[in-house]
């Protein structure tokens, strides 16, 4: 149990994709404006996060990987180089399935996540989470974890930002850095303080 | 076209570059600056899948339906990125493991997408193949600027060769431990777009 605290916990803090790995940017910077419209994404980020990852690394072990296909009678089967296009795939297709699914049936959280959800499958940070279970090889229990901490960690993170960028609405910055400039460097800052969390290396 | 083909390519460099003007692509442009040589790598590969994409895409544009024109672009690119992974992985492990899953995302970086969606799909092959290119240069631009200030004054070093001679070998330089930590990317991505945006006040946002 400890375990996976452990893993939720550093996939939050000390791990924090758009922080850190500079994960799922591009939705991050964009949808960033208001606190509302922020965490609708963050929230939606959480849900296919938590969905994908597991998925991922079931198709993994029990599909790609070397030997894994022992069960179809081709145990010397290596497919692992098909693992970019199906992981993409199988993400494309559970924001898909999950769009229709609250469409019909939880039409006001539909509503309020609609418009993000066809943007989210070419989120890195949803794609990077997958790619990283990969790596690290974590087993199915502790990818669960991971999509937990790595989804609330890009929650936490957009909603951060979204408020200072709601406050910087009334700051007079240099016209150049208007606008996309100055938000790179408020990310960079909220980057450096979370960065504190693990101990500074410098 | 009114554009001509170096007209073409260059305006993805300075005048509509990808990541300064349109705000695609970053992910990748931050986390791989820490070095010249995987910054380089990087903007190889991504101008040879976006240049690439757009020629595959657009060489077949009559024949995708609408509705899934999503999942067809995300297959053309994610088959090329496939490729380029195995090629490095074959000849290049060493850089491979440095640029760990960084190449896997090219196919979620939104120029790749963006291009093909925006140029590809409504353009003749033989311009598209150059605007990828053009793009692909522009993202280079930026993440070679950024990787040179960082790798020069954080590690003194330029491609791992040694330029600044650092205090820790006897030399002069004081390592700037700042520029080698990712989120100093930010601050010189800034400035950069700083800058682009002070030469060409065309790019300003509006308040």
């Amino acid at each position: 149990m400890v375990h996976y605290l452990d893993i939720i916990f550093r996939s939050i803090f000390l791990e924090n994709l758009p922080l850190s790995f500079f994960l799922g940017m591009c939705t991050f910077l964009a949808i960033s404006k208001q606190v509302k419209a922020a965490a609708g994404l963050g929230a939606a980020v959480l849900v296919i996060m938590v969905i994908t990852v597991p998925i991922n690394n079931l198709i993994l072990n029990y599909l790609l990987k070397p030997g894994a296909l022992g069960w179809a009678g081709q145990p010397d089967l290596d497919l692992t180089f098909l693992g970019l296009l199906t992981y993409i795939a199988i993400i494309a297709g559970v924001v898909q399935i999950l769009e229709m699914v609250l469409d019909r049936f939880v039409p006001a959280l539909y509503n309020t996540l609609g418009i993000f959800l066809p943007l989210l499958t070419v989120n890195c940070a949803i794609f990077g989470g997958s790619l990283f279970m990969v790596e690290r090889d974590y087993t199915f229990g502790e990818s669960v974890a991971y999509g937990i901490g790595a989804g609330g960690g890009f929650f936490l993170a957009v909603i951060c930002l979204a408020g200072i960028r709601e406050r910087l609405e009334y700051a007079t910055p240099p016209a150049g850095l208007r606008g996309l400039g100055l938000t790179f460097i408020t990310t960079g800052l909220i980057a450096m303080a979370f960065m504190g969390l693990a101990g500074m290396e410098l | 076209m009114a554009e001509t083909k170096s007209e073409l390519l260059l305006r993805s460099i300075f005048k509509r570059n990808p990541i300064g003007l349109l705000v695609l692509g970053i992910c990748s442009a931050l986390a791989v600056t820490g070095q010249m040589t995987t910054a380089f790598v990087m903007s190889i590969c991504v101008t040879l899948v976006v240049a690439f994409s757009s020629l595959t895409i657009s060489i077949v544009r009559f024949q995708i339906p609408g509705s899934v024109r999503i999942g067809i672009q995300i297959t053309v690119i994610a088959t090329l990125v496939i490729l380029i992974d195995q090629i490095l992985k074959a000849f290049y492990f060493e850089l491979s493991k440095q640029l760990s899953i960084y190449v896997g995302l090219i196919i979620t970086n939104c120029i790749v997408m963006g291009r093909a969606e925006g140029y590809a799909m409504s353009n003749p092959p033989i311009p598209s193949f150059i605007d990828g290119i053009g793009n692909g240069l522009g993202y280079g631009f930026i993440l070679m600027s950024v990787a040179f200030v960082r790798e020069l004054l954080g590690a003194g070093t330029l491609f791992g060769i040694q330029i600044l001679p650092l205090t820790t070998d006897g030399g002069w330089y004081v390592r700037n431990g700042m520029l080698a930590l990712p989120a100093s990317a930010f601050f010189l991505i800034a400035l950069l777009i700083w800058i682009l945006r002070t030469i060409d006040p065309e790019q300003q946002e509006k308040n």
